[in-house]
């Protein structure tokens, strides 16, 4: 399998021909269907049986950990599509083959992924058909017409899957065009794959039950909840980031175990990639979720309160300590890249990169301190209460939002600076545009600061309705506005210091990877917050978990449910990469027979490449 | 010796410390241990981020720790310091897992939730009661009569009666107690008061008395709305 990959397949027009076959007979099949559907009131009722269980396992715990394994991978096999399709397309444009390269490879990823989340998913039907037969065959009544919709979706991406991937070298040329088309298809294909489910997670924890009307209407209505769109949105978005720390974590590996020069600049720069693309995806995230957060308490102020000012408040305040770490991490790597890329460059940038880190420390200060403190009774009694007379204003969603923004900004600085080390720009009205844009960050800076300070005297409509849109706008008015500006500037710059890549240090490569994971924890944390949310109901408010776990786990065992989904995800990851790069390392052994250059043959995470950590 | 460039991350973390620990109370309430944990954890983590940022720079700030540990090249002093750490660390982890399970008399660590989520029944509710300036008046009369003693006649807690308590009375004035909140969920928690919360709100810990029995719900109701009106915040809303 692994290998097939770079063999040319042979008959293009054959495996278009197969494909557009296919493509017929999934039509056919979807107008046979839907009438059938109507069927499905006919089915008489179910067993009286509600639950099963595995005793000593836990239907519970057994759920928990495959359903988060599935979206874990679910979640990376939708957003890699993204991100490598969007590279094929630059690397189409601008001819750079490493690009397309990049792409390929990240399709193969993708390809041994992909069987494996489906494996997951059928896992997890059959658990939950097992464990909760009450509750799935509610599901089934009310979202048959998606069931099948859902099918037929996996049969299309599928199909669209294989062509793209097998079809890559076949379809390089001429036939570019539409192997793009595909890429669009199958990105297509997956967000409705997406979305499909997303429907029945947000239905649980936002029903709109209609009890009249045909079963598509139902199903639509059911589909359309409150929660659905916030959801699919940041997901979307999440899987994005997801993808990008994954890759940029492979890449962090291959770095890593590279054996030669040349391996060491691909994976070098392939990390840098998925770093990017990481931290591209990770911008909007927080406002994504914001969004998400302000339709649940719109749509039910016990659920909202739950989250954020209850039982499960703590949730966010480990939220915020691993989106800090994800920050700081995807910075950190930035700034090593303009150390280590660009030498000489050091001494120039120590300072911006000085201040930036303070902000970031400063806003991650702010971000997690709880609304509600651990204090001892003697602490708690000199406070007056948990809740501190000064620092207890940056418990609140205002301070939140405002070190949110200010952190993403910085992020974003952190990015433009990287672009614009070792280049000079030559342009007559470079310091014109340089101070401009100094002075849309400073009063960006400045104004999301006093809407952050105001919004603790308004009401909390006007809060967040306005002031929290207008912070979020201000921020992506910098972005809109730096991002072409700089464009601009470097198109006439000259370089003065070429980027050199292959030349990170061995830490580096450990921050991809620890970005990856926090990740994958942030994740888990977030699937924890999202289902236990729902308290003692299946369906909120409609069915009732009269099931002997119907109560919420302790938080320290449900950071142990979390762990162990991150690692056995993390062990997963690793083995599909591993069988699909086996072939490409028996090809590398045999090449690098012939002796690769004076570089040690030891890997860098070994030690075996000291010339890494050179002293410059 | 090797001072130079452990000098100044030493004399900001102290510094650090010293401004929460010591400058801080001077204007406000002590911190508690675990967020002055927190903050120096961070100051902690630029120190390292910014010293590893470069190759020279890595190599000046981890070369002598590493030099230090490894023993390279050492003798007389240096090696003693090294011996004396090695024998010092298990002793110090030794300390820390006694002191941390030796039973002691202190109550363990608190994390009372202050705004617990409300029961269903309560979420939909909206104030009945006309917002009419007769009615904030009244509400505003309601509350000088039941909820000053504690909450205070310019509500913001500090009532006579409310210095004996622990929790104190909520401080309506604060923008992070009621300008948060629903009136429904006002609604709920006067009704039912402290013992009505539910177990992360600690109904044993708090005062506050459930005036279900001796207020009707449109008194309470008015209440709310003069109590908004008094603080001068606005309930949560979503139009
Ligand atoms: C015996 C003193 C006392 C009296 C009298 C009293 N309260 Fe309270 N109240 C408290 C205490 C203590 C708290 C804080 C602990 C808590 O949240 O339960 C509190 C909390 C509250 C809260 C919750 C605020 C928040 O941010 O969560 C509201 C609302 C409230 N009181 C309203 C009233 C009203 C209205 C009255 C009069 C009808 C009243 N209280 C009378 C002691 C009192």
């Amino acid at each position: 399998m692994m290998n097939q990959g770079d063999d040319p397949t042979g008959g293009t027009a054959g495996e278009q021909g197969r494909g557009a076959w296919l493509a017929g007979l999934l039509v056919f099949l979807a107008l046979g269907v839907m009438p059938l559907v109507g069927l499905a009131q006919d089915v008489p009722a179910a067993s009286a049986t509600a639950y099963r269980d595995i005793p000593g396992l836990g239907s519970r715990n057994m759920v928990w950990v495959v359903a988060q394994l599935h979206l874990l991978l679910a979640g990376f096999v939708l957003g890699v599509p993204i991100f490598a399709w969007l590279c094929e397309i630059v690397g189409w444009k601008t001819g750079e083959k490493r690009y397309d390269k990049l792409a390929k490879e990240f399709t193969k990823l993708l390809t041994s992924s992909y069987a494996t989340t489906a494996l997951f998913g059928g896992i997890l039907l059959f658990l939950l058909i097992g464990f909760y037969p009450k509750l799935m065959n509610y599901l089934a009544d009310v979202f048959f017409p998606s069931f099948i919709v859902y099918c037929l979706l996996f049969l299309v991406e599928t199909a669209t899957l294989y062509l793209y991937w097998y079809g890559w070298d076949a379809m390089q040329d001429s036939k570019k065009g539409l192997h793009l088309f595909l890429g669009f298809l199958l990105n297509v294909f997956a967000f409705f794959i997406m979305i499909v489910p997303n429907s029945w997670a947000t239905f649980q924890a936002s029903p709109v039950v209609i009890s009249e009307g045909t079963d598509l209407q139902r199903a639509w209505a059911a589909t359309w909840n409150p929660t659905w769109w916030p959801v699919n949105i940041h997901r979307l978005i999440a899987n994005v980031v997801l993808g990008g720390y994954i890759c940029g974590a492979y890449a962090g590996i291959r770095y890593l175990s590279a054996k030669n020069e040349e391996e060491r600049e691909h994976y070098d720069w392939m990390g840098y990639v998925g770093n990017f693309i990481g931290v591209f995806g990770l911008l909007p995230l927080p406002f994504a979720g914001y969004w998400l957060m302000r339709e649940i308490y719109q749509y039910n102020q016990q659920m909202g309160i739950t989250l954020m000012g209850g039982f499960l408040s703590w949730l966010f305040i480990l939220q915020a300590m691993l989106i800090g770490v994800l920050f700081l991490g995807s910075n950190y790597y930035f700034w090593l890249g303009i150390t280590h890329r660009i030498p000489g460059s050091e001494v120039k940038y120590r300072k911006p990169m000085m201040a930036m880190l303070i902000i970031l420390l400063l806003c991650l200060g702010v971000w997690m301190t709880p609304h509600s403190l651990v204090a001892s009774l003697e602490e708690a009694r000199k406070m007056g209460g948990t809740h501190h007379p000064l620092l207890g204003v940056f418990g609140v969603m205002s301070a939140k939002m405002t070190v949110a923004n200010l952190m993403i900004l910085v992020t974003f600085m952190s990015f433009i600076m990287y672009w614009r080390a070792g280049k000079e720009e030559t342009a007559t009205w470079a310091k014109v545009a340089r101070s401009l844009m100094g002075g849309v960050l400073g009063v960006a800076a400045i104004v999301v600061i006093v809407l952050g300070v105001w919004g603790y005297f308004v009401p909390a409509i006007v809060r967040i309705n306005y002031f929290s849109v207008a912070q979020v706008l201000i921020v992506l008015f910098v972005m809109l506005t730096i991002t072409p500006l700089t464009a601009l500037l470097l198109r006439s710059a000259k370089t003065t210091t070429e980027m050199v890549w292959g030349k990170m240090p061995p830490r580096a490569g450990y921050a991809l990877v620890l970005n990856a994971v926090m990740v994958i924890l942030l994740m888990t944390l977030m699937g924890y917050a999202r289902s236990s949310s729902r308290v003692h109901w299946h369906i909120y408010g409609v069915m009732r978990d009269s099931s002997q776990y119907a109560y919420s786990p302790a938080l320290g065992y449900a950071a142990a449910f979390m762990s162990l989904n991150t690692f056995l995800f993390c062990m997963l990851v690793a083995f599909i990469f591993w069988v699909a790069t086996m072939g490409d390392k028996a090809k590398a052994n045999d090449a690098g027979g012939k002796g690769h250059g004076a570089q040690g043959t030891l890997p860098a995470m070994a030690g075996g490449a000291p010339a890494l950590d050179e002293r410059k | 010796m090797k001072g130079g460039v452990f000098l100044k991350p030493a004399i900001l973390i102290v510094g650090v410390y010293v401004f929460l620990k010591i400058v801080l109370p001077l204007f406000t309430a002590p911190l508690p241990a675990s967020l002055i944990f927190l903050y120096l954890a961070l100051t902690t983590t630029g120190i390292v981020i910014f010293a590893t940022l470069s190759g020279p720079s890595t190599d000046a700030f981890f070369g002598p720790i590493v030099r230090f540990l490894t023993g390279e090249g050492q003798g007389g002093a240096a090696q003693g310091a090294r011996i004396a750490v090695l024998l010092l660390f298990p002793v110090l982890v030794g300390w820390q897992t006694y002191t941390s399970t030796a039973p002691s008399d202190q109550p363990p660590a608190e994390n009372r939730t202050i705004h617990p989520a409300p029961p269903g029944e309560y979420t939909g509710l909206s104030n009945p009661v006309p917002n009419t300036p007769e009615n904030v008046m009244t509400g505003k009369g309601l509350y000088a009569a039941f909820c000053s003693p504690c909450h205070g006649g310019n509500f913001d807690g500090k009532g006579p009666a409310s210095r004996g308590f622990n929790p104190p009375p909520a401080n309506f004035s604060d923008p992070t107690t009621i300008a948060m909140l629903q009136e429904s969920y006002l609604f709920w928690r006067i009704k039912k008061g402290g013992v009505g919360l539910p177990i992360e709100g600690m109904p044993w810990k708090s005062a506050m008395p459930r005036w279900e029995v001796e207020l009707p719900d449109e008194w309470i109701w008015k209440i709310i709305m003069g109590e908004y009106d008094g603080a001068h915040q606005k309930p949560r809303t979503w139009e």
